[in-house]
């Protein structure tokens, strides 16, 4: 029976990400041009809170997309086929700051995939990049702008982000092995 | 993830969750056909050799077009400039590109079973583009695709299937999807070239064309397979027509949203009318334009699951 011990309850994500949103208003003030993308799948609930949180904060609306990295993967001939899940990006990018959003930062491998998949779509003016949780344990040299919480963790254990799912709370649990 | 397959060699062995896997990863590359960059690293560094033994132009277009949105590198092979011509044996061929350390082999072959013995001599995946008169996978994956595109699923529909099903690998591959997939097929066509043992495949069989066309959802038509026949199948081309053409006038006797396939090339005025073929009931285009999404996403989907550990046991 894995040990689990909960990081953020439903409570603290949603200050993070309040926080966060707060640090995404100070770094791009005004708020034009900025559009949040999440990454397929836990990264696309956060992104659709922050765009929400955003949009109260500068009073319009703030767009927000999802994007799937499987085809940009490194891995693709490691492991079985990965599910593709949608992407949806209902505006240009290009000149755009665009803040990548994800739930759980750790060999940065997703993100290095995300960036040379949204330049499939664009030329953003910048990206920025906010995640939940930073389990550190980098394979490539990414860095965060926007963090929810920094975990130390070992490779063994495992982050799972539940956020958004019809019936059960938010929350962030480490499971020990 | 309900895919773990290295090669694709036919629709009777796929389970219906296989296929609808191969669909919706489908939908997702038809989505990168629409962007202004239409091509993704997928298959970067990989080679594909397309084996075409027998001669082919859209389903050779359509792979290599596909394998080329995947980022692959590629060779193309065809019956007339390969050693085959020479009298080296299949086997010693599909070697001889092994030893070039190619990853894919897209074999279209005059035999049936071709890929099924290539998958069995080589390590490469192996994807049949067409083996004889047995199976072509990919024409009915993309058929399947683009049924449920447009009615919404496939489940419950009837399908209709008609013209040179005896001869034809399209009918056998578009039977075993769609009745895996829920599908009612009814075939239909001379006596000579819609034999009633299809039964077996769980299809309906009839011979009168009206009874066929009545309650169908889709007409799917098949070209009259010239080179597979002999002459005496049927009296003459022009019989074939009065028999079994679609023209207006029995269309109109369908279902108002019935639709209309086939997986090219047509012959205009012989199993289909001209202007059916250009009407807005006529799916014949997006069959292609889905062919490559459908192809990207097999080709996709076979990489996967060669994982260290099964290369080093290799």
């Amino acid at each position: 029976m894995p040990e689990s011990a909960i990081v953020l309850n439903a409570a603290a994500i949603q200050r993070a990400l309040t926080r966060i949103a707060h640090e995404i208003t100070e770094r791009n003030e005004g708020g034009a041009d900025v559009v949040l993308v999440g990454i397929q799948r836990g990264g696309v609930p956060l992104a659709e809170k922050l765009a929400a949180l955003l949009a109260g904060i500068w009073g319009g609306a703030v767009s927000s997309g999802s994007l799937d990295v499987s085809m940009h993967r490194d891995d693709l001939d490691q492991r079985a086929a990965p599910n593709i899940h949608p992407t949806v990006i209902p505006f240009d990018v290009t000149g755009k700051t665009v803040v990548l959003v994800d739930d759980v930062l750790f060999s940065g491998r997703t993100i290095r995939a995300a960036m040379d998949t949204l330049n499939d779509f664009g030329r953003p003016k910048n990206i920025q990049l906010a995640v939940l949780i930073d389990r550190g344990h980098r394979e490539l040299p990414v860095k965060a702008d926007f963090v929810g919480k920094n975990v130390p963790t070992s490779l063994a254990e495992k982050v799972r982000v539940r956020v958004g799912e019809a019936g059960v709370e938010d929350e962030v649990v480490l499971e020990r092995p | 993830m309900s895919w773990q397959r290295q090669h694709l060699l036919d629709i009777e062995s796929l389970t219906a969750e296989e296929i609808l896997t191969v669909l919706d990863t489908a939908r997702a590359f038809k989505a990168v056909g629409e962007r202004a960059i239409k091509k993704v690293p997928a298959l970067r560094g990989k080679t594909v050799v397309n084996l075409f033994i027998e001669p082919s132009t859209r389903t050779r277009t359509s792979f290599e077009l596909s394998e080329q949105r995947l980022s692959a590198d590629i060779i193309n092979f065809t019956a007339e400039a390969s050693s085959l011509k020479k009298g080296e044996t299949l086997k010693d061929t599909a070697k001889n590109l092994e030893a070039l350390n190619i990853d894919f082999i897209v074999i279209r072959h005059s035999a049936a079973g071709a890929a099924h013995f290539l998958a069995r001599v080589l390590n490469a995946h192996v994807i049949n583009a067409g083996d004889g008169a047995h199976e072509h996978p990919t024409q009915a994956l993309l058929d399947a695709f683009t049924i449920r595109e447009r009615k919404g699923k496939i489940e419950g529909l009837n399908v209709t299937i008609l013209g040179d099903i005896l001869f034809s690998r399209v009918a056998r591959s578009n039977i075993w999807a769609l009745t895996k997939l829920g599908a009612k097929v009814t075939l239909c066509g001379p006596a000579t070239l819609v034999p009633r043992t299809f039964e077996e495949m769980g299809c309906r069989v009839t011979h009168h064309l009206d009874d066929a066309l009545r309650d169908a959802d889709i007409i799917h038509l098949l070209r009259i397979q010239h080179e597979r026949q002999r002459k005496s199948m049927f009296p003459s081309i022009n019989e074939y027509t009065q028999l079994f053409g679609l023209n207006k006038a029995r269309l109109a006797q369908t279902k108002p949203d019935s639709l209309v396939m086939h997986p090219g090339p047509i012959n205009r005025g012989v199993e289909i009318d001209s202007d059916i073929a250009d009407s807005d009931r006529s799916l014949i285009l997006e069959q292609v334009t889905n062919g490559i999404a459908v192809r990207m996403a097999v080709l996709f989907l076979v990489n996967g699951g060669k994982g260290p550990q099964e290369i080093a046991a290799s």
